[in-house]
């Protein structure tokens, strides 16, 4: 059984991670859907998926927030990606399967993945 | 929605977005029934406004953060030969209530309770999370407020405490023999 002792050097641990990333954050924000049409669509695999790979690739500047629907329910799980200075990018439709690309494309390299949008899904 | 913890996960929304500061999960496997009951402690509802959500038709604009939540759920559990009831007082809370014939043949899989609580305590940190979940005598509770006093400031949102609450709820629920 997982203990509190446990708990507590996991804490002890995570004080000095802390430390070193503080004000890392730069404002990069992906932002998933989580309303009753997200939520039916698959934005919980999505959402855990997004978080993973930005933990494996250590992305301390990037947030992992949630929103309401935006109104574009067909095409959920709808994920934004909002990096300072840049414009909006939303992908529509995503699978946990897309998610390794857009943060290696995206998110790493800054190159929005197209095929991916919204837009393009629109066209 | 293929499995009810998705439900839990979307009501649990509706508390969130009511101002709640603690959000209880109850799941109880007993005497042939399974209860899901999801509480809170925000705004709460009017009579006139909990009279609005029984009829996914009837919602406008103002209520539209209830939506399809409620009667999706509702339906869930009346196909099960269970129903849905929802108790509210404003300034209180609202207490979301949902009963499943355990056997019954068209009752959806409870699925991963763990998915959901990892979804909600990752996405909101301003907020507490009980989960309780009874499997006849067998109880599991998790507490994000007894972890906090732990954590002494850390966030439960760290990778590794994260991981870890998803190992005890993990070790927890299958401590319990569940049938969901």
């Amino acid at each position: 059984m997982k203990s509190i002792a446990e708990l507590q050097a996991l804490r002890d641990k995570a004080r000095e991670k802390m430390t070193v990333r503080e004000g890392s954050h730069d404002g990069t924000r992906v932002v998933v859907g989580m309303a009753t049409c997200g939520i039916a669509a698959g934005a919980r695999p999505v959402l855990k998926a997004f978080t993973e790979e930005i933990e494996k690739r250590h992305l301390g500047h990037v947030a992992v927030v949630q929103t309401g629907c935006i109104g574009m329910c067909q095409f959920e799980p709808i994920v934004e990606v909002i990096a300072p200075g840049k414009e909006k990018v939303t992908y529509g439709k995503v699978t946990p399967e897309m998610v390794a690309k857009i943060v290696t494309d995206h998110l790493v390299n800054g190159n929005p993945v197209a095929e991916y949008t919204v837009a393009n899904l629109m066209k | 929605m293929r499995e009810l913890s998705l439900n839990v996960l979307d009501i649990a929304q509706n508390s969130i977005a009511a101002a709640a500061t603690l959000v209880t999960i109850e799941i109880e496997e007993a005497m042939g029934m399974l209860t899901i009951r999801i509480g809170d402690n925000g705004r709460g509802m009017t009579n006139e406004q909990l009279e609005q959500i029984r009829d996914p038709f009837y919602t406008t604009r103002k209520t539209r953060r209830v939506g399809m939540g409620i009667p999706l759920f509702r339906m869930a559990a009346e196909m099960a030969g269970g129903s849905l009831a929802i108790e509210s007082e404003v300034g209180v809370g609202t207490t979301v209530t949902a009963r499943f014939g355990l056997d019954h043949i068209d009752r959806m899989p409870l699925g991963d309770m763990v998915g959901t609580m990892d979804t909600l305590i990752r996405l909101n940190p301003g907020i507490d999370f009980l989960y309780r979940h009874t499997v006849d005598e067998r109880s599991f509770e998790l507490d994000t407020r007894s972890l906090r006093e732990v954590l002494d400031g850390v966030p439960l949102s760290e990778p590794d405490i994260m991981d870890w609450i998803d190992a005890n709820l993990t070790e927890g629920i299958q401590s319990l023999g569940s049938n969901a």
